[in-house]
């Protein structure tokens, strides 16, 4: 009935007075988002003389300096997102399943790691873990040791462990607000019905956590994609990732283009990357 | 979907009878359960036999849940054992229990489609692949919801949900079934439905133990071939559905298993060979059934709404009389209220003289002593 009457009805247009209010926030986000990232990609065409240069493009996407810092990116990236998940995942079921007493402060002390620095940890991680670091000091004096024989640190690896410790929260708060809402009478019915732990675990959570797990992982990635302070803190030998890479090109090197052209990149991984997190998100219902 | 009901098929009853001679009685040996210091269930002991339903029935935190999941082995008696068959299950994890249970909000996988829901347990216990297929579709036409095998549980209604749930905790064969609340969660007309079919499903599998707790009186009294009734973490009474409905032991009984008027009398004489006592109430004298009353005790007379009548017959031999104070009309049944002797006395009739008295008007009301129980007055447990 109502769609017959407004089928009949005269269409008038009438401004809505709501629609102005859109101008001020784009207006804020072109001038602070899109025209500096316009700028950037304009420079990515032009050499340091104005003048279009599409042959610097294609040398920079082949020379070795790109091509290893892209390995590096996705290598550590891809590295970092696989520990927090797994280490998240352990942590995310021990505090939402297993009851002892402290675990929800534990759980906000965790949280409390979104709110650092992440070059914090790494200076930590100097202490901890660097050539004259604690656990260094100690085997070195206990064993007798000439040199030190903990190395892992100036590597990749050392990032990947400095960035799983900064990152791993980002994986444990959805992932607690998900297992939060896993119903206990499913897991208890599961169990009474003859499921052992691990089956609940595989079979029962983890199906309702995966939404939780794209979403954090997808964070997970994009921030480790482009993590700049952890790898420059660390200075691990040979590990040159995008955003470093950039960094060097633009600061170091005055090489603008070539640090447009690198940024370009490092900006289309990230969007597409925050596609893929968008596309799976919507698809999964995260 | 309140059409269809649960159909009993010989795979089940041949397995009923596998569970029946198996021994799936629930004992309940002192089990009591604490949270720190205190008490949620005190010194339990009670046994239900195999193939029987036992209905907990009692207000919130009468300890009727933490009962069930003491049997569940979701929490662990402070004291006491508890033995399913010759089992005992006390140390043993819910997974090695042998159980079946639903629960309130169905607790369905929801990622699962409803064959792989009904599945689980099979393939949890590692059942061969034939037979989960056998048992699934068994469990499934069991309650009546074969063709529903390949939907989600979002995709059905409340009704179906529960028995999908119903379907999954029968596939695995269980020793008991634990029943917790389990129509809770719908309305009260699909819930009249479920009961009966509950019922339905029990005679078809008569070997079947099941413990269920409900707070839903009209449930318990359908289903339960006994009933045992909480409070405070205390069973205040155990017995037959019937026998505790007719002859409820104290008042909280009588006030929780149905309405009961209770007309406070004073014992004339006790009960005599035939177990009917006389007693009064003002000036009135009455008989009602009794048990071991003696004259002079101060006693409580149990009178169910519905066993009042406005008119005397040759069975109505007790006669009160009351002010009418109220009427309510529920179509079916049109219930009164009225005042006797300053107790509030309340009528359920199904047929009412042509001409209703007012409020204000002297009611006479008749009820045979054999729709009476006295229990005294002081066992207010």
């Amino acid at each position: 009935m109502s769609e017959a009457l407004a089928i009949g009805a005269p269409t008038v247009r009438k401004r809505e007075p709501g629609r102005l209010w859109i101008v001020p926030p784009a207006a804020l986000l072109a001038l602070l988002f899109f025209y500096p990232l316009a700028l950037i990609a304009r420079q990515a065409f032009l050499d340091d003389s104005g003048v279009a240069n599409v042959a610097e493009i294609i040398r920079v996407l082949n020379s070795r300096f790109f091509l290893n810092a892209l390995v590096n990116t996705v290598t550590i990236s891809v590295a970092a997102t696989a520990g927090c998940l797994i280490v998240g995942l352990v942590l995310a079921l021990i505090l939402a399943f297993v009851p002892f007493p402290g675990s929800g402060f534990i759980a906000r002390l965790i949280d409390t790691f979104i709110a650092l620095p992440t070059f914090l940890v790494t200076l930590a991680f100097t202490f901890l873990y660097g050539s004259a670091g604690m656990l260094n000091s100690g085997l070195m004096e206990a064993f007798s040791l000439p040199l030190p024989p903990v190395d892992f640190l100036y590597s990749t690896w050392g990032v990947v462990l400095a960035e799983v410790t900064v990152y791993t929260p980002f994986i444990l708060r959805p992932l607690l607000a998900a297992f939060s809402l896993v119903d206990r009478g499913q897991i208890e019915t599961a169990s009474v019905l003859g499921a052992r732990p691990f089956r609940i675990v595989r079979q029962v959570i983890l199906p309702a956590a995966v939404p939780a797990m794209i979403a954090g992982g997808s964070l997970c990635l994009l921030l480790t994609v482009n993590e700049f302070g952890i790898v420059l803190f660390i200075g691990a030998k040979g590990v040159i990732t995008l955003p470093l890479l950039i960094y060097g090109k633009a600061i170091q090197e005055s090489a603008y283009q070539v640090a447009c052209i690198i940024a370009v990149v490092n900006i289309a991984l990230s969007l597409g990357l925050f596609g893929l997190y968008r596309f799976a998100a919507g698809r999964l219902g995260a | 979907m309140s059409a269809v009901t649960f159909t009993g098929n010989s795979v089940m009853d041949i397995d009923a009878a596998k569970v029946r001679g198996a021994g799936s009685n629930v004992y309940f040996d002192k089990v009591s359960v604490a949270y720190g210091t205190h008490v949620v269930l005190h010194p339990l002991t009670l046994d239900i036999a195999p193939g029987e339903i036992l209905a907990m029935i009692g207000p919130s935190g009468s300890g009727k849940t933490t009962a069930l999941r003491a049997v569940a082995g979701f929490v662990r008696p402070a004291s006491g054992r508890i033995r399913i068959g010759a089992t005992d299950v006390t140390d043993l994890p819910p997974y090695e229990r042998g159980l079946g249970m639903v629960v309130q909000n169905y607790a369905l996988f929801p990622h699962m489609r409803v064959e792989d829901n009904v599945a689980f347990g099979l393939r949890a216990q590692g059942a061969d692949k034939p037979l989960i297929g056998e048992r699934v579709k068994d469990a499934l036409a069991t309650v009546g919801m074969a063709t529903f095998a390949r939907r989600y549980p979002r995709e059905l209604s409340g009704g179906q949900q529960q028995r999908v749930a119903i379907a999954r905790a029968l596939a695995v064969r269980p020793r008991v079934l634990l029943l917790d609340e389990p129509l809770s969660a719908l309305d009260a007309q699909i819930r009249r439905n479920m009961v009966e079919e509950i019922a339905r499903l029990h005679r078809s599998l008569p070997g079947l133990t099941i413990l269920y707790v409900t707070h839903d009186q009209t449930e318990a009294l359908t289903l339960a071939d006994k009933i045992a009734i909480m409070r405070d973490g205390r069973v205040c009474s155990h017995g037959p559905t019937t026998e505790l409905y007719r002859r409820p032991p104290n008042r909280f009984t009588a006030e929780f298993l149905g309405r009961a008027n209770l007309l406070p009398v004073t014992v004339v004489e006790g009960a005599g060979p035939k177990g009917f006592a006389t007693a009064r109430h003002g000036d009135v004298v009455l008989t009602g059934a009794g048990r071991d009353e003696r004259a002079g005790d101060k006693s409580l007379l149990c009178i169910r709404p519905q066993h009042l009548s406005l008119t005397a017959d040759s069975e109505h031999t007790n006669r009160i009389v009351g002010t009418l104070r109220e009427v309510h009309w529920q179509g079916e049944l049109t219930h009164l209220v009225l005042d006797v002797g300053g107790t509030p006395v309340r009528v359920s009739a199904t047929k009412l003289p042509t001409a209703l008295p007012e409020p204000g008007a002297r009611v006479p009301l008749f009820f045979a002593p054999t729709d009476t129980s006295l229990l005294p007055e002081d066992a207010g447990v």
